[in-house]
């Protein structure tokens, strides 16, 4: 199975893990990722606004580059992967939006959102499927309480990202079970973790981490795993460190024996 | 001060008809980040109907908006406030001079821990 790679920023720097454990993995798996040579920064967050246009088109360019490898576009970042589903959106709804873009990029052919942008997670059990995960796996994570964590940007807005049900995901759950744990629902799995306003008042994710937090522990998580750096950021030192939190693939690539 | 011109303008750039609203207050009733905003989700509609754009744009409110997206995905007549929050944000940063962050504000606080992603998102929002 092989997918054109969109890593993004974070994944080279302080998110590597999340990166490498996935790589890993998608070895185990029969997963080829090719990873485009000259991507560029998606900006990490999606501008409603539908006269922004300069913002967007390192999106479109990681786009067009899966179109023309035939291929679907891999993200495994969760702020990389709700920017650019939204762009493509654009491309495929917005004839302003669309306009706009391919009277700038000059392409040999307009691009009008062929691409298809599928997250890891969703190449895990859509591609692969959890049951042959769990035929992979070496060694199962039997009795660990893990508490996903979803945040926004998988979730919402469901109308676009199409990834789950918003109120009620099941797919992180459906992972912890294939590599053999057990997952704890907890009800602020998918509310937000101050994310960016970090920078703005430290306040903020501070006091949504903590709630966050406290509802995980109190129905029993041991520890939490996340798809997106900021939030795992926001969890561990804006949250003081009250619980461990890891990236899935680092669990994943536990279980698979690849760690 | 009423200004039906900008209401206009914010219509345009967020997509967002603000007379769809029946204000039930769900929007600020599941913002996560209420306590921190001066104005919210369903007032920002509501000024904005009205044209009270000034009071808006001159609030922290609109550094504040997580863009979480509740808001969006959770009313019932889908006027996704957020996106007319984004809007006003976008006019008031987009003045010349008016960036709400600097590369001289995080330099010297730089936190060794701090994604990239952060950085990225929080310029991407704050500043043009
Ligand atoms: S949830 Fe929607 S309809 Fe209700 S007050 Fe907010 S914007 Fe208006
Ligand atoms: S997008 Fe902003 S206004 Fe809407 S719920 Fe989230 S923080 Fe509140």
């Amino acid at each position: 199975m092989n997918f054109t790679y969109y890593p993004g920023c974070t994944l080279k720097a302080k998110g590597k893990d999340l990166d490498i454990y996935a790589r890993k993995c998608a070895e185990v798996l029969g997963v080829t990722m090719d990873e485009i040579k000259d991507w560029q920064c998606c900006g990490g967050c999606y501008t409603t606004s539908q006269d922004e246009i300069a913002t967007k088109l390192a999106s479109v360019r990681a786009l067009v580059e899966a179109k023309n490898n035939n291929t679907e576009l891999l993200t495994l970042c969760s702020a990389c992967h709700n920017v650019i589903k939204r762009v493509n959106n654009d491309m495929a709804t917005n004839d302003y939006f669309n306009f706009r873009v391919n009277n700038y990029l000059k392409l040999d052919q307009p691009y009008n959102g062929e691409a298809t942008v599928i997250h890891y997670l969703e190449m895990l059990r859509d591609k692969v499927g959890f049951d042959k995960i769990k035929e992979k796996v070496v060694n199962p994570l039997t009795g660990k309480k893990i508490g996903a964590y979803y945040g926004c940007l998988l979730l919402r807005p469901s109308s676009v990202m199409a990834f789950d049900n918003p109120e009620n995901p099941t797919i992180l759950e459906d992972f912890i079970k294939a590599i053999g744990a057990t997952p704890v629902i907890y009800q602020m799995r998918n509310e937000c973790c101050g994310a960016y306003c970090t920078l703005e008042d430290k306040a903020i994710p501070k006091k949504r981490s903590d709630k966050i937090i406290e509802n995980a522990l109190s129905k029993g998580a041991e520890c939490l795993i996340t798809a997106c750096p900021l939030c795992l950021y926001n969890l561990k030192v804006n949250g003081g460190d009250k619980i461990p939190v890891y990236y899935f693939t680092e669990l994943l690539a536990e279980a698979l024996g690849v760690k | 001060m009423q200004n039906l011109k900008l209401r206009e303008k914010i219509e345009e750039m967020s997509g967002v008809s603000v007379l769809k609203c029946m204000r039930c207050g769900k929007c600020s009733a599941t913002c996560p980040n209420y306590d921190e905003m001066e104005f919210h989700p369903h007032q920002f509609v509501y000024f904005v109907e009205k044209g009270e754009i000034d009071k808006l744009a001159n609030s922290k409110s609109i550094y504040t908006c997580l863009s979480c997206m509740a808001c969006v995905e959770r009313c019932p007549r889908q006027v996704e406030p957020a996106k007319i929050i984004e809007a006003v944000k976008l006019l008031q940063i987009r003045k010349q001079g008016n960036n709400h962050l600097k590369p001289e504000q995080v330099s010297v606080s730089l936190d060794p821990e701090l994604p990239a992603q952060a950085l990225t998102s929080a310029f991407r929002k704050y500043s043009k």
